[in-house]
């Protein structure tokens, strides 16, 4: 009851001058906005940052070739070219930890569909499993299945920005896809998915199988095709130009169990990707995993691995770590802003106090206490600062909705920011109203009513 | 027993090296329902005796009985609680709240240790203290738009909300014209025979001391007369 008393006078005053108030409170209303502002576009990257990291697979392994050091000059990753189908079935059968593995084959090149042309960001050639490690999903018709990729069928998945650029308005689904002078058939299209965390636009993609892409496109791995799958090309690839029948052709990869003949192997697929059974046990597959590439590489113990092992946990905490640190830097500079504004406060407070010297001494003839005017002025300024910081995280609000409307920057509402700052606006008060409020209570009741 | 009872008051002010003695041992008594004038020229100690006696200073030495206790020794807390119970003050310059209306004015007081009148009972409280001093009909003025006179009635008002047994009033005639004093006087003289609040009167002129019923006259900080023009009943 009495506490509301006090607040109710605290307004009164507070709006007996509300110019003064607002000019005072402008500081506060800038560092709470601009803490606001950063907090929710800081939490808004690390909202995305996880999307985008659910997108490309939280439990997903990848696997590329390892660099070769030849006379002190590195020639890069990749460069071995050494990952094989063998591998492949080597982490099927070894690694207890891993639900599935794909290889990847991947080229550049242009697609052309009717009068137009695009060049892809990839085309990629996977296993059946590839969709369910990767997390894409079917927007419409079918996945590529195991026959397919058995068989090299010349089919292919294509993502929503080669549907925007090639096809306006027009079902992908069945037309003939022109891959580096081969026709694909679409079968299905890609379920959107956006951005990855590096900004790259994952729907930009053709996905095919592996068998297909390293059999028919050119350029596909880092070294050519065996004699006896490029010879199969160059038969395929002429009569998909006559025939119109896309998913025959011959057997490229006979599944493993037919043992009695050696099985086609193609050289080399430029990547693995492993799914882990679980998060918890991804590291587990890590381990798993390079076991069982270093015995299917035939390496000796003391031999080091020609073989990198990349997760996606070790790029996303180093993102979120980068974030996060950003973000930080810019609170730190908002939090200055803050301090500013605190000082602003106590130096309006403390004309206020010289101002109404003459109220204090009156206050305190008809009985109010030292403690009651410290308290008076005390709340005042707290009710300042929240009021500033009211309009602050209103204002931050409206900031960041508008770097999210205009720059299209990723920001989430932020509870935490905005109870941090309600806190913050009235310690902000506490700290920089108690030096005025000290001096009020302090007044000598005679010296202050006879102040002119 | 005396509502007031002083035994041998001084006060010194201490200025660096100087001590200025102002009050040089005073002893007086008022009873219950006075009213009296503190008279005497300019410098003469009547506000600085009117400061200990509305308990907002402490006397250097002596003893000072309000209401049956001894108040000099006591801490700045407790003066404030006996201000807020037992006196109200009246000032030359008003001292009214600027932008609050009169009868927020009015009830401030109460705000301080009227923990157990609700926002209601406050306002009723005020509002029959404007309609006795005749301002029934100004209550949300502010100052701004009152007259002098009005203005030391919102004054008297807000003196007298809490009850006080005691009345000060430093010169509260200093800034009106003589129309206005004699109004504000007569409500002062009313207060008195109808409530039977003491009223004390610090004054410089003559003619505002003689509406008192008895006058005291300070020189150089003694008590150099004390008249009785009506007896108090
Ligand atoms: N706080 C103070 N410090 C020093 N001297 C003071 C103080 N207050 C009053 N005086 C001195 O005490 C004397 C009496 O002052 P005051 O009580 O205000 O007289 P009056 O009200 O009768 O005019 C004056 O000489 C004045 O200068
Ligand atoms: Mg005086």
């Amino acid at each position: 009851m009495r506490k509301f008393r006090v607040l109710k006078n605290a307004v009164k005053a507070i709006c007996r001058n509300p110019t003064r108030t607002f000019l005072t409170t402008l500081g506060i209303v800038i560092g709470i906005a601009a803490v606001i502002a950063l907090m929710e576009v800081g939490a808004g990257a690390q909202k995305a940052l996880q999307n985008s990291v659910a997108s490309m697979g939280v439990n997903t392994i990848r696997v590329w070739p390892g660099t070769i050091v030849r006379g002190g000059v590195s020639t890069g990753a990749g460069a071995r070219a050494n990952l094989t189908m063998t591998d492949v079935e080597g982490i099927m059968k070894n690694c207890d930890s891993v639900a599935r593995v794909s290889p990847i084959v991947s080229v550049r090149g242009q697609i052309i569909y009717g009068g137009k042309n695009w060049s892809p960001f990839s085309i990629n050639g996977v296993s059946a499993d590839y969709l369910e490690i990767s997390g894409w999903e079917i927007e419409e018709g079918e996945p590529i299945n195991q026959r397919q990729v058995d068989r090299g069928a010349k089919v292919c998945l294509i993502g929503a920005t080669i549907v925007r650029e090639l096809f306006d308005g027009e079902n992908p689904v069945g037309k003939g896809l022109r891959i580096q002078n081969v026709v694909f058939k679409i079968i299905g299209v890609l379920k959107a998915k956006g951005a990855n965390m590096m900004g790259m636009d994952q729907d930009d993609c053709v996905i095919a199988p592996w068998t297909s892409v390293k059999a028919r496109l050119k350029g596909a791995g880092s070294t050519s095709v065996t004699s006896a799958s490029s010879s199969t090309t160059t038969t395929t690839t002429s009569t998909t130009t006559a025939s119109s029948t896309y998913t025959e052709g011959v057997s490229l990869y006979p599944p493993v169990s037919n043992s009695n003949m050696p099985p086609v192997r193609f050289a080399n697929v430029d990547s693995l990707v492993v799914e882990a059974k679980s998060q918890e046990d991804l590291y587990k597959a890590v381990e798993e995993v390079s076991a069982s590439l270093r015995e299917t590489h035939r390496l000796a113990p003391d031999v080091t691995d020609d073989f990198n092992i990349r997760t996606m946990a070790e790029f996303t905490n180093f993102l979120t770590q980068q974030t996060k640190t950003t973000t930080n830097l810019l609170l730190c500079v908002a939090f200055v802003s803050l301090v500013v504004g605190g000082v602003g406060i106590m130096n309006i407070m403390l004309v206020s106090v010289t101002e109404r010297t003459r109220e204090i001494g009156l206050r305190m003839a008809v009985g109010a206490r030292a403690r009651d005017i410290l308290r008076q002025f005390l709340i005042e300024s707290i009710v300042i600062c929240i009021f500033g910081g009211i309009v602050g995280i209103l204002v931050g609000h409206g900031t960041s909705l508008a770097l999210s409307k205009f720059m299209g920057w990723p920001v989430s509402l932020s509870y935490s920011a905005i109870a941090l700052s309600v806190g913050v606006s009235a310690l902000v008060g506490v700290v920089f109203g108690y030096y005025p409020a000290w001096k009020a209570a302090r007044l000598d009741p005679i010296e202050a009513l006879r102040y002119e | 027993m005396s509502l007031i009872e002083l035994k041998d008051i001084k006060k010194t002010y201490v200025m660096g090296d100087i001590l200025l003695p102002v009050l040089k041992g005073l002893s007086l008594k008022a009873e219950k329902g006075e009213m009296l004038a503190l008279t005497g020229v300019s410098g003469s100690g009547k506000s600085t005796l009117m400061n200990i006696l509305g308990c907002l200073d402490r006397p250097t030495s002596g003893e000072y009985w309000l209401d049956g206790a001894e108040v000099s020794k006591l801490d700045n807390d407790a003066r404030a609680m006996v201000r807020n119970r037992k006196i109200g003050f009246v000032f030359q310059n008003f001292n009214l709240l600027a932008r609050t209306s009169a009868l927020e004015n009015v009830i401030m007081p109460l705000g301080y240790t009227a923990s157990h009148m609700s926002e209601k009972e406050m306002v009723e409280a005020g509002k029959a203290m404007l309609e006795r001093v005749g301002l029934g009909d100004r209550m949300d003025h502010e100052p701004s738009r009152l007259s002098g006179g009005q203005q030391q009635r919102v004054a008297i008002a807000r003196a007298l909300v809490n009850k006080p047994q005691i009345l000060f009033a430093d010169e509260p005639t200093g800034n009106l014209d003589s129309h206005m004093s004699d109004e504000i006087l007569d409500i002062f003289r009313e207060i008195n025979a109808n409530e039977h609040v003491t009223i004390i009167l610090v004054t410089h002129e003559p003619d505002v001391a003689h509406r008192a019923k008895r006058i005291i006259k300070l020189v150089d900080g003694e008590i150099a007369d004390d008249v009785i023009l009506e007896p108090t009943r």
